[in-house]
């Protein structure tokens, strides 16, 4: 996909965040949007994949280890053919595969069972070992919050992925600088991030997670590194692109009522009729 | 009378990993720095590259072992019972119990036989915690061939299980031509007509030379070796409850949510029948030569027997 495709594509995947955790009445709208165009670029442009043949065995493994923004992940599945984009709205429902946090077991697409924080990145590392082990090719990429990297096993994962030289893994940082209790230096900084990956021995690359232009520059450099694994850490804007959730923590797991839902599509319908006229 | 041959379980697992290995090509060993004490260290020995040293970091290693199950891998997680079921509760519980991968947690230095070291390395809830995640199979062999024939079966069963290992060298009473496990059911070692004793583990000897000393008091014991804690030979505790009318379950683990739990579960459902719990009393461990901890908390056959006299 062209830049401007990807774009279209990542408003489409925002309006069915919206419209999923609206459904649920519960969910994790503000990090799903900020991580929404890293979702895009993964499965649109980055990935070997096939929507047609979920299980295939060649193709690149994704943990989603920040859980909670299942909703992203869905919506992203859904936009790429796994599922319906229809069945979105069943999002945590009684008796819908879409369980509130991502579920191997039942969800086409799905790699591994997350949600509960710093496990997702350990899944990933143990998948890079196994294609290393029995000279694989495949690519493993895992999707973190910035609040999740004050999980300890966050860094277990990290110092075991450096010592072993992992390069066919990618960890990407979703880094919107909130969390549920407020800003991610108030609570408990984990800055300086690509300090901190670089000491774990990985190779760091910063970029902006609502630029097609860096998220292409920044897989490719992952692509190309050789001996060591590749940490992506991605300033992002929590809420991206519907107005009143932008930047607010209040955001991270709340749903929006139907009024606020009216005003969420109508921001993303904009920023559609935007993209229409490029 | 020759001497009993003695084979620490933690020892069977080494053993049987390296006989595992040259059959399963996907097998992998997982430690967490303890592969000279989990025994581990002859697979690493026979297999360096499918070994694999994580370090001093249990939480990491387990779901490194989900990621590997999730890609086609069969890998064994070896450490401590007090870490693998403890401090590493969760990650079984959420990157292994739920989506159903199929890790095999090797779990050795369970109960109070790891001795000297202590109450913080003496895992005596283990069983309890594993039973509570879904799915979870759960087994306790009692001496070196059931620990060595768990091992595959463990490999046959697709999904999580959790095998429990000691580090004392204990009796081998299962070496017998015929010898057969079979995951998830129990096996009666010895008949008897006024009740029925239910052990596991180490226990599995102590129980059986406490039934030869009650048979020569008047009493009849009938003895079942419960190596699959998780599913539970149901069928079998039932008819042996009403069989004999007063059951009593010996175990190397708290009276709470262990073995005795999990007949009593059974039992007061289907056959409620008088059942006498002996383990560990709701108390931590401390050091001691493991052979010495397991008289002073009434374990060994002179223990079991007492208590089963008052009870019968």
């Amino acid at each position: 996909m062209n830049k401007l495709e990807l774009q279209k594509t990542a408003n489409e995947i925002r309006k069915g965040i919206v419209t999923a955790v609206h459904s649920a009445k519960a969910g994790h709208p503000g990090g799903s949007l900020s991580s929404a165009d890293i979702f895009t670029y993964l499965y649109f442009n980055e990935m070997n994949i096939d929507p047609e043949n979920p299980k295939k065995a060649d193709r690149d493994r994704f943990v989603l280890s920040k859980g909670h923004v299942a909703p992203a992940l869905y919506s992203t599945l859904a936009n790429r053919g796994y599922f319906p984009v229809e069945d979105l709205k069943t999002l945590r429902h009684l008796g819908s595969y879409l369980q509130g946090h991502p579920d191997m077991k039942g969800i086409p697409g799905v790699d591994m069972s997350s949600g509960s924080l710093g496990q997702g990145i350990s899944a990933a590392v143990g998948m890079a070992l196994s294609a290393k082990l029995s000279n694989e090719d495949y690519r493993v990429y895992t999707l973190l919050g910035d609040g999740e990297l004050q999980e300890g096993q966050v860094w277990e994962a990290s110092m075991f992925a450096g010592h072993r030289k992992l390069d066919n893994l990618v960890v990407i940082v979703d880094n919107n600088g909130l969390q549920i209790d407020g800003n991610i230096e108030d609570v408990c900084s984990p800055y300086p991030i690509d300090e901190k990956f670089k000491a774990f021995n990985f190779h760091v690359i910063n970029a902006d997670a609502h630029d097609f232009d860096s998220l292409e520059t920044a897989f490719a450099e992952a692509k190309a590194t050789k001996g060591m694994p590749t940490a992506i850490i991605a300033k992002s804007t929590k809420g991206k692109n519907v107005s009143f959730m932008e930047n607010q923590a209040a955001w991270h797991g709340t749903a929006p009522n139907d009024e606020q839902y009216a005003i969420a599509m109508e921001d993303l319908k904009k920023v559609g009729e935007a993209l229409c006229q490029k | 009378m020759s001497e009993v041959k003695k084979i620490a379980t933690r020892d069977s697992y080494g053993n049987a990993l390296v006989e595992a290995g040259a059959k399963y090509d996907n097998l992998l060993v997982l430690d967490a720095d303890l592969a000279a004490a989990t025994k581990t260290g002859v697979f690493k020995k026979a297999y360096p590259d499918r070994h694999i040293d994580c370090g001093i970091a249990e939480c990491n290693m387990v779901t490194i072992g989900a990621g590997l199950a999730a890609t086609g891998k069969i890998p064994f997680v070896s450490t401590f019972a007090m870490f693998a079921a403890g401090r590493a509760f969760e990650q079984v519980r959420n990157s292994v119990g739920y989506p159903k991968l199929n890790v095999k947690i090797g779990a050795t230095h369970a109960g109070i036989s790891v001795g000297e070291d202590g109450a913080s390395h003496q895992c005596n809830e283990d069983i309890a915690l594993m039973r509570a995640i879904p799915g979870m199979v759960i087994i306790n062999p009692a001496d070196d061939v059931e620990a060595r024939a768990a091992v595959f079966a463990a490999i046959e069963h697709n999904g999580p299980v959790y095998l429990r290992f000691g580090r004392l060298a204990t009796p081998v009473i299962n070496d017998t031509p015929d010898y057969k496990f079979e995951l998830g059911k129990g096996v009666v070692l010895k008949e008897g007509k006024d009740i029925t004793i239910v052990a596991t583990g180490l226990c599995v000897a102590e129980s059986l030379a406490a039934a030869a000393r009650l048979e020569a008091d008047g009493i009849s014991a009938k003895v079942i070796n419960i190596h699959t804690i998780k599913p539970l030979d149901e069928e079998l505790i039932i008819t042996a409850a009403k069989e004999t009318g007063k059951v009593v379950t010996v175990e190397e683990h708290s009276v709470i949510g262990g073995l005795g739990s999990a007949v009593c579960d059974c039992l007061s459902e289907n056959a409620p029948t008088p059942v006498m719990k002996i383990g560990i009393n709701d108390v931590f461990g401390e050091s001691g030569p493991a052979v010495e901890l397991i008289k002073k908390y009434g374990l060994d056959a002179e223990g079991i027997y007492s208590k089963i006299k008052s009870f019968s």
